[in-house]
């Protein structure tokens, strides 16, 4: 009885042994693992930084308005005045659609002359 | 084993025939055996111990290794700990109030020299000054060639000259990384991003600090790795801010004038949505402060922050609002106008006469100095400090800015009964344009105290203490609608927004004492729109002068009414007012028959 305590705790050992050694070496990879993650966000981010400061660079207003006074003859962009506020009823209805004709009469006019006619 | 018996049969038997004591037989036996038993209990106890030492040895041997592994390995952070992101580091981004970039980083790099690592100085030296033209060679030879051992040679550099450097080739010339602060709109909003610099310096980093405006201000939360990069909200609007800086750059140029300010004011939550002052500067590129002359004309100078100038009749509309508000007049009382006014060594006249008496509100709309003076009387020097303070006019205006505590209003040290009247036509105290503002959007939503701020809040604000009733704030707006539509502010009509708003003139304060007569700040305080206020605009000139008649013209109604209606009729529709039609004009029908 005493025997089989002894080898049951001595393989319980090893197991443990073999668990804690493989745990070990599979947080060692997370721990890898989220470290170059956070390199590429930390990438990402600095790309990302760089972009909103470029967009917002040549989206500066002084650039936008001389692009718009230097494209003015193909855009015609104005700024934004008082005038450029419509009223609901300034809006057409859409035009109701033309029915589709279903008792057409073919009407030809072959051989006919102009000034010839009755 | 076999065991030796004690009493061996055939020893006894031998020593009995020879007449011996058996018994010293089995003592012999006794004490073998007993030697016996002895040497195997001494040879167990010594391999136990043996075997007990090597465990020992064994084990402080592996304490010991372990001991001298850690002191001889670098020093480790456990990493098991997820580590922050490393570009959250970085100082925060300021936005406007819809999220625009006002101030962001640019990561660059710097170019320093460590001379003893240099193979060819002078080529070094030659090809550097060819890249900069800026740097000087010879000094640069000398640096490269004598006993330094470290030199900056540029703080910043873009990546085209980075690659340049590169390509010299020289192993001496080495690179840091540098965060720069760039602000991508130029000048827009430059006094109010203020600037940055750099504070300490090493080759791996460098410390960005602020040293203006909300950069400064808010420098520790801005740098606070605790906020992971949260940016700083304010509550400019970044498209009105650059319609406001453009109207008020032509208006300062068509008016002549030598400087201008404009501060755009939400009236319910104080929230500034543009402020400017001209003329600016860029902060990517901030001037140096003036070392000699006066610091108000320097382009760092926040006229509309710092600039604390006697604003004039404009605050006639706060004596009048005060004394309806006191039951003391209505706005069909009628007041002496009969000028001049005389008032101990004093005379107070008016721009011309406007006849002997006047209803309180043709006070306002014709502008009459005596009128006012004499309705500051009703009320008194006490009544009257304790209301302007109560509109923030005795202390600095607690915008988010380093600048404002410059900005203290210049009150009379002694508050006679003359300085009360001078007071109520806007002289004798020098505000700033953002007290104004703030007053008047007081006015504006209905009487509640108005805190200017610069940064933007989701959340409904508290409102603020209330300084006027509600029907005296009403008859004040509807005073000020009256000074467009048929006062002194007549240019100041913009179809569909109904502005309302008290022009002020005010003559310039010699350093030397008294006035100048040709030197004025002209502003316009407005309110818009009339029926229901929403924006407060004041727009000051400084200096300004109209020359298109026949002489010049110097008077608000002529100056900044003309630049604050056009910024108006800019910046409403971007704020997304919708213009009311005020009179549906008919469209005439005539029948005729041919």
């Amino acid at each position: 009885m005493r025997a089989i305590l002894v080898v049951l705790t001595g393989l319980i050992v090893v197991a443990l042994g073999f668990w804690a050694y493989r745990e070990n070496y599979a947080t060692q990879q997370a721990i890898k693992e989220v470290r170059e993650l956070h390199a590429a966000i930390g990438a990402g981010h600095e790309r990302l930084n760089m972009l909103d400061a470029e967009w917002a660079y040549l989206n500066r207003p002084d650039r936008l308005r001389d692009l718009a006074d230097l494209n003015f003859e193909r855009l015609g962009l104005l700024p934004l005045m008082p005038e450029a506020f419509g009223r609901v009823d300034q809006i057409s209805y859409p035009m109701p659609e033309q029915l589709p004709i279903l008792n057409s009469i073919e009407v030809s006019s072959d051989n006919a002359i102009q000034g010839e006619g009755l | 084993m076999i065991r030796t018996p004690l009493r061996p049969l055939a020893r006894i038997l031998k020593a009995r025939q020879k007449g011996e004591n058996p018994d010293a037989i089995e003592s012999e036996n006794k004490r073998l055996r007993h030697e016996s038993m002895r040497d195997g209990a001494r040879l167990r106890a010594e391999g136990r111990l043996l075997v007990l030492g090597a465990v020992f040895f064994v084990a402080f041997s592996a304490i010991g290794i372990k001991m001298g592994v850690i002191a001889n390995s670098v020093p480790e952070e456990p990493t098991a700990v997820a580590t922050g992101n490393p570009i959250i580091g970085q100082r925060s981004n300021i936005i406007d109030r819809n999220g625009r970039i006002l101030a962001t980083n640019l990561d660059t790099h710097s170019l320093y020299a460590q001379p003893q690592q240099m193979i060819d100085p002078e080529l070094a030296a030659e090809k550097l000054t060819e890249i900069f033209p800026e740097l000087d060679h010879e000094r640069l030879l000398k640096d490269f060639t004598g006993s330094r051992k470290f030199l900056w040679i540029r703080r910043q550099i873009s990546p085209e000259q980075m690659q340049a450097v590169h390509d010299i080739g020289e192993p001496g010339l080495l690179f840091g990384p540098r965060e720069m602060r760039l602000y991508p709109n130029g000048p827009i909003a430059a006094h109010i991003l203020g600037g940055a610099s750099y504070g300490r310096e090493g080759v791996d980093s460098a410390e960005v600090i602020g040293v203006a405006g909300v950069e400064r201000q808010f420098d520790s939360y801005l740098r606070d790795p605790a906020n992971e990069g949260a940016p700083l909200q304010l509550s400019l609007d970044l498209t009105v801010q650059a319609a406001v800086e453009e109207v008020l750059a032509g208006g300062m140029m068509l008016m002549n004038a030598k400087g201008a300010a404009a501060v755009l004011m939400d009236v319910h939550t104080g929230e500034i949505l543009s402020m400017a002052s001209l003329p600016d500067f860029d902060p990517n590129n901030r001037p140096r402060v003036l070392t000699q002359g006066d610091q108000s004309d320097s382009p760092l100078f926040n006229r509309a922050v710092q600039g604390v100038y006697e604003l004039g009749s404009t605050f006639k509309i706060l004596a009048v609002s005060q004394a309806l508000d006191l039951g003391l007049v209505n706005p069909e009382t009628m007041i002496d106008t009969q000028g001049p006014l005389r008032w101990g060594r004093f005379n107070i006249n008016d721009f011309h006469s406007y006849g002997p008496q006047n209803s309180v509100t043709d006070v306002i709309v014709k502008s009459s100095n005596v009128g006012t003076a004499r309705i500051a009387l009703l009320i008194g020097p006490e009544r009257q400090k304790a209301f302007l303070d109560s509109l923030g006019f005795l202390n600095p205006t607690g915008i988010e800015m380093p600048e404002a505590r410059a900005g203290q209003p210049l009150i009379p040290r002694q508050w006679s009964e003359i300085s009360t009247m001078t007071i109520s036509y806007g002289h004798g105290l020098s505000a700033s344009p953002v007290h104004l503002a703030a007053a008047y959007a007081s006015i504006a939503n209905g009487g509640h105290r108005v805190i200017p701020t610069l940064i933007h809040s989701d959340q409904p604000r508290p409102l603020g203490p209330s300084v006027m009733r509600p029907e005296t704030a009403q008859a004040a707006v509807s005073m000020m609608r009256q000074v467009v539509t048929r006062g002194t502010a007549s240019f100041g009509e913009v179809p569909g927004y109904e502005v309302a708003g008290k022009t002020g003139t005010a003559d310039k304060p010699r350093p030397t004492g008294g006035y100048y007569d040709d030197k004025v700040i002209a502003t316009f305080a407005s309110v818009f729109p009339a029926s229901n206020p929403r924006y407060a605009l004041v727009v000051t000139l400084d200096e300004p002068v109209e020359t298109s008649g026949t002489e010049p013209r110097r008077t608000a109604g002529w100056t900044a009414v003309p630049v604050a209606a056009e910024m108006i009729r800019r910046v409403a529709p971007l704020l997304g007012i919708r213009p009311i039609i005020e009179n549906p004009e008919l469209v005439s029908v005539s029948l005729n028959s041919h």
